[in-house]
């Protein structure tokens, strides 16, 4: 549909190839200079996003990341993969590290319905706590169908087909859209971001908190 | 050619070739065109990398659109380290100071600045202080000065004090034991701070020429390039960045570099560089033991007098009981069965130095080539377009083991120079890139200057009968006495690639298991080091030909670059079919060292940069 806009979630965690440390006081891991990426599962689901604005199929892709003033990294990444623009919420550092699941899933409801966006893709867990909560919890707030563990994902008109990856193999749902779906490994391969940094025409960023 | 070419191959290589190494003559030609008569089709083809194979001759890559997008700067900085960010950092001082605008950008391949960052370090704060002279209230991470300075000589039991008086080389009075990837991330910060705009996760993979041969500036990588070389649907050209001047500070051994001596032959009137290797591991230990501010180097034990290499050990106070020690070993060494990481682990279970590790954990791990070059090995630092500074050309003061402060003075020197020549109005170029002579002339004129010469004789005082006890006499004598004013100037033993003693002719060294407590085995330590690179690329480790690992570096030296490379990159495994064996590259592993380039006896390894954001993910080394 040429209407229908993406909300893509993305999360910014400590980078896979890191060896992850505990604090000497046990209260969590060192992340203090630490290498960080986005996730690797929330990388999936922008480059799904962005294939599909580039068929034609969704009209604009907005990007949005909860967490300290460093996610902004994190959406300077999605948008040079394609995303059209990016919502930074910000949550002080301190509070950071209590943000779980429920609340960015409340954040990514009421964010979903201001900007009237017809799917929200999300990654299907994020590598530093494994929740695999968020994308669900979202759809529950919105009282929306969800397609998770997607492995393959496809448009047709108001309805979007699903095939999931659970443990007895492949399922396919047919959801009617306003949908939330939660990416899978195996849904595509990320390309990387775009290497040009224009700074005339950067589509805007902005806080909200 | 068919596998009965290798057998007279064999037959000749051998006797031969020690009567052509002997001699001298053509060491590195002869067998390498031998070499070539047996490569393609017998030995399996390891490098794809597009500087080996072009592409314009591979039929891959035919319609692929090669167009570069380009943007323009005043000054273009390769490598975020402390000489590229201090240069940027002063450059965007003096214009502010002189309300001109000048737009520097700034390009690392690391993901964030100081990821790629190793060092001791203990830094001499001189050239850091003429550049933030407020950087104890901008709140710069130098929270370890120096208290204590101990020297020692180890046998393979007992530890020897040395005493160290003042005006030796080694004295830290006044310094600080700092953490340099904190203090470079730090310096960063600065920069941006100040305008410059640095571009973490952009390598510079080519060096551009404007038509009357001076430096146009620089490209990033291509992105979306297959293991294979061939080019993935997400294929996409880098980006190119002129400038009027290009500053190419990409630390020891740069790739870059390398092309630019010999482009413009800049080492014609300077000896080769010579090279070290140090490793390093970053240690949480007991809180009785730990002792902040103390400086700790030793030598001897476990190398013999005739192969260079110490270690140091400094306690940092950063509010956690942390020391960093490591190891360097000089790349001259003859013995091609040494392997400096194991020297490195076995150097840890010394009496003198195990009690201090034990309840310890091990955090972070680390290794890098430095320059032991010096004075004798300074190249032309100018050309048509641009300028080296840093531990690049190589300032390294080898026996005060300090290379930043230089890097650093060498960063603003140089950016007071470029100012002065972007700034002048009657400005006459004989070329369209900027050649900076005003640079080299500072440089020869400043403290930094005196220091290196006055050190110069140090190093290659090492290769005398007494090896490294010759070299600390001599220092006693000439440099604590005369504060190296001697009229001559010892010549190192040439390239560090050219000493290496056929395997036959040496006793392999055995090395003790590791503990897994204290000591540490290769694969665990890589994996410390966070170190990653997109998996589906062409290996960055090139060989300009892929038989010369297996027939000559095999065959003659036991293939040294599975001991030396620090990483566990190479690796000797047997063929599928058949006997013999092939060299197997594991180019993910690697962690940007630079050592297999320099040591490499066939100088067949041609290290070129990988795809930005990959390489080690080090935490304030």
């Amino acid at each position: 549909m040429a209407e229908l806009r993406a909300l893509v979630a993305v999360k910014r965690v400590i980078d896979f190839a890191v060896k992850i440390r505990v604090k000497p006081d046990k209260t969590g891991v060192v992340t203090d200079g630490v290498k960080h990426s986005m996730n690797p599962f929330c990388e999936i689901a922008v480059e799904e996003a962005v294939r599909l604005k580039e068929k034609k199929l969704v009209k604009e892709v907005i990007a949005v990341s909860c967490g300290p003033s460093q996610c902004q990294e994190t959406l300077r990444t999605a948008l040079a993969m394609g995303a059209d623009r990016g919502i930074h919420v910000e949550v002080p550092a301190a509070e950071a590290e209590r943000l779980g699941p429920l609340q960015v899933a409340r954040v990514l409801a009421k964010l979903a319905e201001k900007e009237k966006v017809g799917l929200v893709l999300l990654g299907k867990q994020a590598i530093d706590d494994d929740c695999n909560q968020t994308g669900q919890m979202t759809a529950g707030f919105l009282d929306w169908p969800q397609g998770t563990f997607a492995s393959q994902l496809t448009l047709e008109g108001d309805k979007v087909k699903v095939e999931r990856e659970v443990d007895g193999g492949l399922e396919t749902v047919r959801l009617k859209m306003p949908a939330v779906v939660t990416a899978d490994l195996r849904l595509n391969e990320p390309r990387k971001p775009r290497r040009r940094r224009s700074r005339c025409s950067r589509p805007g960023t902005w806080a909200w908190t | 050619m068919t596998a009965n070419m290798l057998v007279p191959l064999a037959k000749l290589s051998c006797p031969a070739y020690q009567c052509f190494h002997a001699l001298k003559i053509k060491k590195n030609y002869l067998p390498l065109c031998a070499t070539r008569w047996t490569s393609t089709s017998v030995v399996p083809r390891i490098t794809t990398h597009y500087t080996i194979y072009p592409r314009d001759k591979d039929k891959r890559w035919e319609g692929v659109s090669m167009e570069r997008f380009a943007e323009e700067a005043d000054v273009v900085i390769v490598g975020a380290g402390p000489a590229g960010l201090s240069a940027a950092v002063r450059l965007k001082q003096l214009a502010a100071q002189h309300e001109k605008d000048i737009r520097v950008c700034l390009v690392e391949k690391a993901s964030q600045i100081g990821a790629h960052t190793l060092s001791g370090a203990c830094l001499d704060p001189r050239a850091f202080e003429e550049l933030f002279p407020d950087w104890k209230e901008k709140g710069a991470p130098l929270n370890t000065p120096v208290t204590e300075d101990r020297f020692a000589i180890l046998t393979q039991k007992y530890r020897i004090p040395v005493p160290i008086l003042p005006g030796l080389p080694m004295n830290n009075h006044g310094n600080y034991i700092v953490r340099l990837g904190h203090l470079v991330s730090w310096m960063g910060e600065q920069a941006e701070a100040l305008g410059v705009e640095v571009y973490p996760g952009y390598a510079a993979a080519e060096v551009l020429f404007h038509e009357d041969g001076s430096i146009k500036g620089i490209a990033t990588n291509d992105v979306g390039i297959q293991k294979d070389g061939a080019p993935k649907t997400t294929f996409e050209r880098g980006l190119e960045l002129h400038a009027k001047v290009t500053v190419f500070a990409e630390g020891c051994h740069g790739h870059l570099a390398k092309q630019l001596y010999k482009k413009f032959d800049l080492r014609a009137n300077c000896e080769p560089q010579t090279y070290g290797i140090g490793l390093k591991e970053l240690w949480l230990i007991d809180e009785k033991k730990w002792k902040p501010g103390r400086v700790d180097h030793t030598v001897g034990w476990p190398l013999d007098r005739h192969t260079y290499g110490g270690s140091f050990l400094y306690h940092l106070n950063e509010g956690e009981p942390l020391v960093a020690l490591g190891f360097v070993v000089g790349l001259d060494y003859q013995n091609p069965y040494l392997s400096p990481f194991r020297e490195f682990q076995r150097w840890k279970h010394h009496p003198s130095i195990q009690p201090t590790l034990e309840g310890g954990k091990r955090i972070a791990y680390g290794a890098r080539a430095l320059n032991e070059g010096g004075f004798q090995s300074i190249p032309k630092l100018t050309f048509p377009g641009g300028l080296l500074i840093g531990c690049s050309p190589g300032f390294m003061n080898v026996p005060k083991i300090k290379g930043s402060h230089t890097a650093m003075k060498s960063g603003v020197l140089a950016a007071e120079s470029i100012f002065n020549q972007l700034t002048n109005e009657n400005l006459q170029s004989k070329t369209i890139g900027l050649q900076v002579t005003e640079y080299e002339d500072n440089l020869k004129k400043s403290w930094l200057w005196k220091e290196l010469y006055s050190v110069r004789n140090i190093r290659p005082s090492c290769h005398g009968f007494l090896g490294l006890y010759g070299g600390m006499i001599y220092t006693g004598i000439f440099y604590w006495i005369f504060r190296g004013m001697e009229p001559w100037t010892l010549k190192h033993k040439g390239a560090d690639s050219d000493q290496l003693k056929p395997a036959k002719d040496c006793t392999p060294i055995e090395y003790p298991k590791p503990d897994g407590q204290i000591s540490f085995d290769l694969l665990s330590s890589v994996a410390l080091s966070g170190t990653n690179h997109e998996h589906d690329q062409p290996a960055h480790l090139t060989l300009k030909d892929d038989s010369v690992p297996v027939n000559r570096n095999l065959a003659i030296y036991d293939g040294p670059e599975q001991r030396f490379c620090p990483a566990g990159v190479y690796e000797f495994v047997p063929l599928e079919q058949g006997d013999g064996f092939r060299l197997q590259i594991n180019a993910q592993n690697c962690v940007h060292c630079k050592t297999c380039d320099i040591k490499d006896p066939s100088q067949n390894i041609n290290w070129v940069v990988p795809e930005g954001g990959g390489g080690p993910a080090y935490n304030g080394m």
